[in-house]
């Protein structure tokens, strides 16, 4: 059972990793406009392509 | 209605003083843009705004069409941005950061982030509790159950703490005013079960329901933060007529036009209202004469004439000619901001309505705490048992009365009712609509749109080639008369004329093979001698060929084909009717007589009507409005329930609780049988609720049931109620 004590804390990294992704992705504004982002999927980029 | 549509050229310079700086020192401009329908709309704006110079960053917001352009240089090209969009064919706004909104998306990123919270600290918890739930601890062993309990408890107590704050700060504020919601047990639930398992934890016991707590406030927060999103839709209609008015106006200052925001205009200023511009303040006509369109006022679609020195109201739409208006007063003081604060003190009143389900949580909650207290006291002081068997039990009897099938009873079968008229053409926009439909006593019916069709309409029989003269010269106007006449024309033979020529007020003329004719007013071309009229109240347009009086056109404002068989089935219910309008009394009284209406009021107000209103809520009726004008729109807001047509303008149709599709009035009937059954049917559901609270209750209460099954019982009940809702969809 040793093996939980690597186990356990990688878990909760991992999951800490994730619960600041979230929270970096919510203050950057990006569930601001989410019709927006529904409808943007259909836009073409003029950019010109590499 | 454009703003640089003024004819004398003034400089737009007046968006520059919207423009803010950023952190990094750019300039940036927040606009509200109408008329964003799609994809091709935020690619076309954004394209083009960066496009231009200088322009470092667009980004169109497609939920609130707020539009936001960041550049450097010039804080001046705000006004040629403005204007690009402008030609594209879009509205553009300027934005106001009010209140509501802000605390809208300041709510919705707390919840998000509470939500996030809790589901990162559940993944977690489920993770060490399969492990736990999978074996018992002398497989697993002591020392590692002991740990899996004080890493849950790292995780749940900081989650708990963060994300339920929704929860605690809704149940702290009504305790405080000594009431209840359904956020108090929630809150008790969430405590007790913690605190039981933080002090299980540190007594090495095994009851240990941290998981069970946290996974129950993330789904609650789901639930939340969806509720939340739904509330969102109906808008406010008050701040959306408020918000028609937040443009410029062009002020008159000696020989200069300068352009100032609408809020910003003061008494005694001198105003430029172009043609087909709103009029944005109360004021006098200084000079000019122009037909306008006051239907925010009386709810006619007919325009009416004006004069030198007659008084005009903001909101209204200044149709024929350029005007010049003396602000008689400020915006803030105008007849338009009276009918918002009309509206919004309605809107604030319609919140305090208390719904079925939280009376009956009003009710339902206090007994359940005490049943709950009950069940502790008596197990540990008389019955002996040890504390911690007490207080399970005790949650076991707060799980099984969780009031899901008490919270089930009404959504349930009003989604299922909603469903149903959606099909039929009745879109119900708010939850507790169908509720307070049931409990009506008094239809109020607006007329013009209403029960009439809104629109003129040709009467009488003409000559083929009279009507063809007639529609060929209407055909080239906009004037609600002209579209008639040339709707009432079959034929697609028009003749084409030369040289035709709209007079503003007065009406068309035209060449056809050396005729000269005209179509407008009796003023201008009509007969002046002939005053008889085969047909009451009907609004004329004269042909006149060569200058003789040819023939006369008659229109009028037909009731809907089913408006007399509409009333009478309401009147059967014994509901009674009233109408009121802002038109002439006479018409009114017509309309009233041959509808059979007792109760009619004419020439009202948009204040009148609401003050109307009031004074037959006092006398303890309860009101449904069925109104499709600006003007009704207080009192489709104030009413216990309102209903508009689908035609109606978008202000009433925010304003209303209901919006019903097509030309007939049956729906109205309609939606107020599907809410009687539908409140039968909510009744029987809490019958259900309450006769398996009967049962489980006692049996929770003398131990017999383990939180695990007291959760599946609670479940059950959930699924009874729901299956009694859907009988609503055998019995049509």
């Amino acid at each position: 059972m040793s093996i939980l004590i690597y186990m356990i804390p990688i878990a909760l990294i991992l999951g800490l990793i994730g619960l600041g992704a979230f929270i970096w992705s919510l203050k950057s504004g990006q569930y601001d406009d989410l019709d927006g982002a529904a409808q943007r999927i259909l836009l073409d980029d003029d950019d010109d392509k590499l | 209605m454009a703003h640089n549509s003024i004819d004398n050229g003034a400089p737009l310079t007046a968006y520059e003083a919207l423009v803010k700086l950023n952190a990094d020192g750019q300039n940036t401009l927040d606009v509200l843009i109408s008329g964003v329908h799609c994809a091709l709309c935020i690619q076309k704006i954004e394209s083009t705004l960066k496009e231009q110079d200088h322009v470092t960053a667009v980004r169109l917001n497609f939920s609130t069409g707020r539009l936001n352009i960041i550049w450097h240089g010039d804080i001046a090209l705000a006004n040629i941005f403005v204007q690009k969009v402008e030609q594209l064919g879009y509205g553009v706004m300027p934005y106001h950061s009010d209140g509501e909104k802000n605390s809208y998306e300041k709510e919705s990123k707390f919840l998000l982030l509470c939500m996030g919270v809790a589901g990162f600290a559940m993944g977690n918890l489920m993770l060490l509790s399969v492990g736990l739930w999978a074996t018992d601890s002398e497989t697993m062993g002591f020392a590692t159950r002991e740990l899996m309990h004080w890493v849950s408890a790292l995780i749940a107590i900081p989650t708990i703490l963060f994300s339920g704050r929704p929860f605690f700060r809704s149940a702290w504020q009504v305790l405080r005013i000594k009431q209840t919601n359904m956020d108090v047990p929630i809150s008790l639930a969430l405590i007790l079960a913690t605190g039981m398992s933080i002090f299980e934890t540190l007594d090495h016991g095994e009851h240990v329901y941290f998981d069970s707590a946290v996974m129950l406030m993330f789904f609650l927060l789901v639930g939340r933060t969806l509720d939340l999103r739904a509330r969102r839709n109906a808008r406010s209609a008050a701040t959306d007529l408020m918000q028609s008015l937040s443009g410029f106006a062009n002020v008159i200052e000696g020989a200069n036009i300068r352009r100032v925001l609408i809020r910003d205009l003061k008494q005694g200023m001198d105003i430029r209202v172009a043609a087909g511009e709103k009029i944005p303040v109360d004021g006098i006509i200084k000079e000019g004469q122009s037909t306008i369109d006051t239907s925010l006022i009386t709810g006619e679609t007919l325009a009416r004439e004006t004069q030198l020195g007659a008084q005009v109201f903001a909101g209204t739409i200044n149709q024929a000619a350029p005007l010049t208006i003396s602000v008689s007063k400020a915006a803030e003081n105008s007849l338009l901001a009276d009918i918002v604060r009309l509206m919004e003190r309605a809107e604030q009143g319609q919140a305090q309505y208390v719904r079925l389900a939280d009376k009956a949580a009003q009710l339902y909650t206090p007994a359940v705490h005490s049943l709950a207290a009950l069940s502790f006291l008596l197990w540990f002081f008389v019955w002996g048992a040890p504390w911690q068997d007490a207080l399970l039990i005790s949650v076991t009897v707060l799980i099984i009365t969780c009031p899901c099938a008490l919270g089930l009873a009404v959504p349930v079968v009003q989604v299922l009712a909603t469903g149903q008229l959606m099909k039929r053409g009745i879109l119900v926009k708010s939850g507790d609509a169908l509720e307070r439909l049931a409990h009506i006593n008094t239809v109020f019916f607006d007329k013009t749109g209403t029960l009439t069709r809104g629109k003129p309409q040709l009467i009488g029989t003409y000559e083929q080639s009279t009507l063809q003269h007639g529609a060929s010269l209407a055909a080239q106007s906009h004037h609600p008369l002209s579209q008639a006449l040339r709707a009432a024309y079959q034929g697609d033979d028009l003749l084409s004329l030369d040289n035709t020529k709209e007079h503003a007020g007065k009406g068309m003329e035209g060449q056809y093979q050396g005729m000269h004719l005209r179509l407008g007013s009796r003023a201008w071309c009509g007969d002046q001698e002939q005053h008889s009229t085969p047909y009451k109240h009907a609004s004329e347009l004269w042909l006149n060929i060569n200058d003789k009086p040819e023939c006369c056109f008659y229109f009028f404002d037909q009731e809907k084909p089913d408006a007399q068989e509409a009333i009478a089935t309401l009147k059967r219910d014994s509901l009674k009717v009233a109408l009121l309008s802002g038109d002439l009394k006479d018409i009114v009284t017509d309309t009233a007589i041959s509808l059979d209406i007792e109760q009619f009021y004419g020439e009202q107000t948009p204040k009148d009507k609401h003050d109307i209103l009031e004074s037959y809520k006092q006398k303890g009726n309860r009101i449904l409005m069925v109104g499709d004008g600006l003007n009704d729109a207080p009192v489709l807001a104030a009413a216990d329930i309102s209903m508009a047509p689908g035609s109606a303008v978008d202000m009433a149709q925010n304003a209303a609780d209901i919006v019903f599709m097509g030309e007939l009035l049956s729906p109205v009937s309609d939606a107020y049988y599907t809410a009687c059954k539908t409140q039968k049917l909510v009744k029987q559901n809490f019958a259900l609720a309450i006769a398996y609270n009967c049962i489980a209750v006692p049996l929770a209460f003398a131990g017999l049931v383990t939180p695990m099954i007291a959760a599946i019982a609670m479940s059950g009940s959930s699924l009874l109620v729901i299956a009694n809702s859907y009988r609503l969809k055998l019995r049509s």
